[in-house]
């Protein structure tokens, strides 16, 4: 820690260099800036974002403006004290600096984004809502909002959980044992490439509840990818493996438990996010169609209502749920795969 | 005798077993033709021996291996490990293949605890593990991942997962094959330490002449696909022995001359 303040240049350099290093090679323009040069042009964009907000009158009735453009203010502080602070914050610090150019880029969205919808309607009004009713739906529409995505979040985690090891059980049984492979493959050929949506007026009215007709969907739209990949992941295990364990003393099940399901995992992994991507997809329909909860019933009902801002809220917060959910698919993997060299970095 | 003598004058502790291979006959369907591959090929190996197996390439070494670590049944005859028969894989048999097939995602650690993780005697014995990766020389890299090791150091790797198993007979295919020839001979050096220090009768398949007379008690040679034995020449030379040796130099200009390269070498 430096106190005396003829360190503190050197103790800034040396940051900006950290920084550089961690995230490989950011764009020119951080470095070039002396460093936190980067930081205090972001935290002046924001202000502008907030002077934005203030310097013209809105042409609708958006009770959430003065609130947004406080906010913004706030935003451009704290990123003008965590630039000026530097060294002090560690680790925070280099984040900061990597992600200082994005910081920036964003307030000057926003920025244009105000001024084209809220101040001059440059873009037509209803479909285009500017971010102060997108924050307003966020406070005032917000028990609703949070109904949807506890709703989404358990039909999905349901289906996709069912889906997964159903298909991971299936895809083993099949790259293992030819008598289950000579049963199940043809079924699986035959069903597998029909997209899942496709059973969607059959599921409706043949299970008990849309909520379990859903599940199943989704469980299905996850474990053909799953089961596929996985099933060629087992098999294209080299003999060389079971030569090696079966001298080593090894019995069937060790070989299927320690040889087979490790050396096929990063084909399930490569399963597992097909499925999740194509079981998104059956989510939403499902809950557009059939089930009346949910982030795609919410949408839906927003389109019904002409409520856009409530659309394109309800759609970020989507985004940042799948994207969440593939990123915490990846965290697994990274952590069970740590022995494959050169896996790509999500 | 004299090679009868001279092993029994190295003192070796008894934990080799002896290993009959009687009349062993094999073949390949390929494409509905029969390929024979071994043909009546008989020998018997002394507890404790060490046998060096020499051949043209693709004449069947392999596959002889394969079906004395029990990964395979001969069409006709009968192997004997300590003289009952072979009829699968057993770990008291272990095989060092050429490629040294380390298992990817397990640590140098976990891939030696292989054999004893299978047999699940692991938790009571995790010593074992440590000293195997002490006799090769590689206790450091216990945690890392194969990727990270050199190819000497995955192929040593292969070396202590058989022998933490405390094998009776060790069977090594070309173990050495793919190494830089500094490595292969400290490794040969190796191999020979280990050997008379543990006492497991030893298989070794090479394509190397010199490396056969370096190591073995025995050099087996063999003809051409179907393979069937040529000679079976006796090594009667003191360990450690030395490159320069002119008796292991006339042997070798001997079994070249076996394998069909002549005066010239
Ligand atoms: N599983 C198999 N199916 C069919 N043919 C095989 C099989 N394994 C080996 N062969 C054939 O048997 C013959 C002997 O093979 P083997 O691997 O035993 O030779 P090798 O003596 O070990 O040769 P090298 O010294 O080159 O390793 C070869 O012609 C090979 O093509
Ligand atoms: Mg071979």
């Amino acid at each position: 820690m430096s106190t005396y303040s003829a360190s503190k240049t050197v103790a800034l350099k040396q940051s900006a260099e950290e920084g550089a290093a961690l995230s490989g090679r950011p764009p020119s323009l951080a470095v070039s800036l002396p460093s936190g040069g980067t930081g205090v042009f972001a935290s002046l964009a924001w202000v502008g974002f907030g002077i934005s907000c203030l310097w013209w009158p809105d042409i609708g009735d958006w009770p959430r403006t003065h609130q947004l453009a406080a906010a913004a203010l706030v935003i451009a502080g704290a990123i003008f004290l965590a630039s000026v602070a530097g060294n002090r914050l560690g680790r925070f610090n280099a984040g900061l600096q990597r992600r200082a150019p994005w910081l920036l880029a964003s307030a000057l969205f926003l920025t244009l984004w105000e001024v084209a919808t809220a101040k001059f309607a440059w873009l037509p009004l209803p479909f285009f809502p500017p971010p102060q009713s997108i924050i307003e739906v966020y406070t005032d529409d917000l028990p609703k909002l949070l109904d949807s995505i506890l709703a989404s979040v358990k039909l999905q985690l349901g289906g996709y959980l069912i889906g997964a090891t159903v298909g991971f059980l299936t895809g083993v049984s099949i790259g293992w044992s030819r008598s289950v492979g000579y049963w199940v493959h043809p079924v699986l050929r035959f069903i597998g490439p029909l997209p899942a949506t496709a059973w969607l007026p059959i599921a409706f009215f043949t299970f008990p509840s849309s909520w379990s007709a859903s599940t199943f969907l989704i469980a299905l739209a996850t474990g053909f990818p799953v089961t596929v990949l996985t099933w060629s992941g087992v098999a294209s295990v080299s003999n060389a493996y079971y030569d090696v364990a079966r001298t080593l003393g090894a019995k069937p099940f060790f070989l299927v438990r320690k040889v087979a399901i490790p050396a096929a995992l990063p084909h399930v992994f490569v399963g597992l996010f097909m499925g999740l991507g194509s079981s998104f997809a059956v989510l939403v329909v499902a809950e557009m169609i059939g089930v009346k909860a949910g982030l795609g019933w919410y949408l839906q009902w927003a389109q019904g209502w002409a409520a856009y801002a409530n659309m394109y809220a309800a759609l970020i917060v989507m985004s940042l749920l799948c994207s969440g959910a593939i990123t915490l698919l990846f965290r697994t993997r990274d952590r069970l795969l740590i022995w494959q060299k050169g896996v790509v970095k999500w | 005798m004299v090679a009868h003598a001279l092993a029994e004058a190295v003192a070796y502790p008894a934990v080799g077993a002896s290993l009959d291979v009687e009349r062993i006959s094999h073949a390949f369907d390929i494409d509905g033709n029969a390929l024979p591959v071994l043909e009546d090929v008989s020998f018997s190996v002394k507890p404790g021996e060490f046998i060096a197996l020499l051949g043209p390439s693709g004449c069947g070494k392999s596959t002889l291996l394969r079906l004395v670590a029990g990964l395979g049944a001969p069409r006709s005859g009968v192997l004997r490990e300590d003289g009952d028969p072979v009829t699968g894989p057993f770990p008291s048999r272990v095989v060092v293949f050429q490629d040294p097939t380390l298992f990817p995602w397990r640590t140098v650690w976990n891939n030696v605890a292989l054999g004893l993780e299978a047999q699940g005697i692991l938790e009571s014995q995790r010593q074992r593990v440590d000293a195997a990766l002490d006799l090769v020389g590689l206790s450091q890299f216990r945690n890392a991942y194969p990727h990270l090791l050199s190819g000497g150091m995955a192929q040593r790797v292969a070396l202590a997962r058989a022998l933490v198993n405390d094998p009776k007979i060790l069977i090594l295919d070309e173990p050495l094959g793919k190494l830089d020839s500094l490595t292969r001979i400290t490794m040969q050096a190796e191999i020979v330490a280990l050997w008379q220090r543990k006492g497991f009768t030893t298989l070794l398949v090479t394509h190397d002449v010199e490396e056969a007379l370096f190591l073995a008690n025995r050099v087996i040679v063999f003809s051409n696909r179907p393979a069937r034995i040529k000679a079976d020449i006796a090594v009667d030379r003191p360990y450690p022995r030395h490159r320069g040796d002119p008796k292991l130099a006339e042997l070798r200009r001997n079994i070249l001359g076996l394998l069909g390269l002549d005066a010239t070498w």
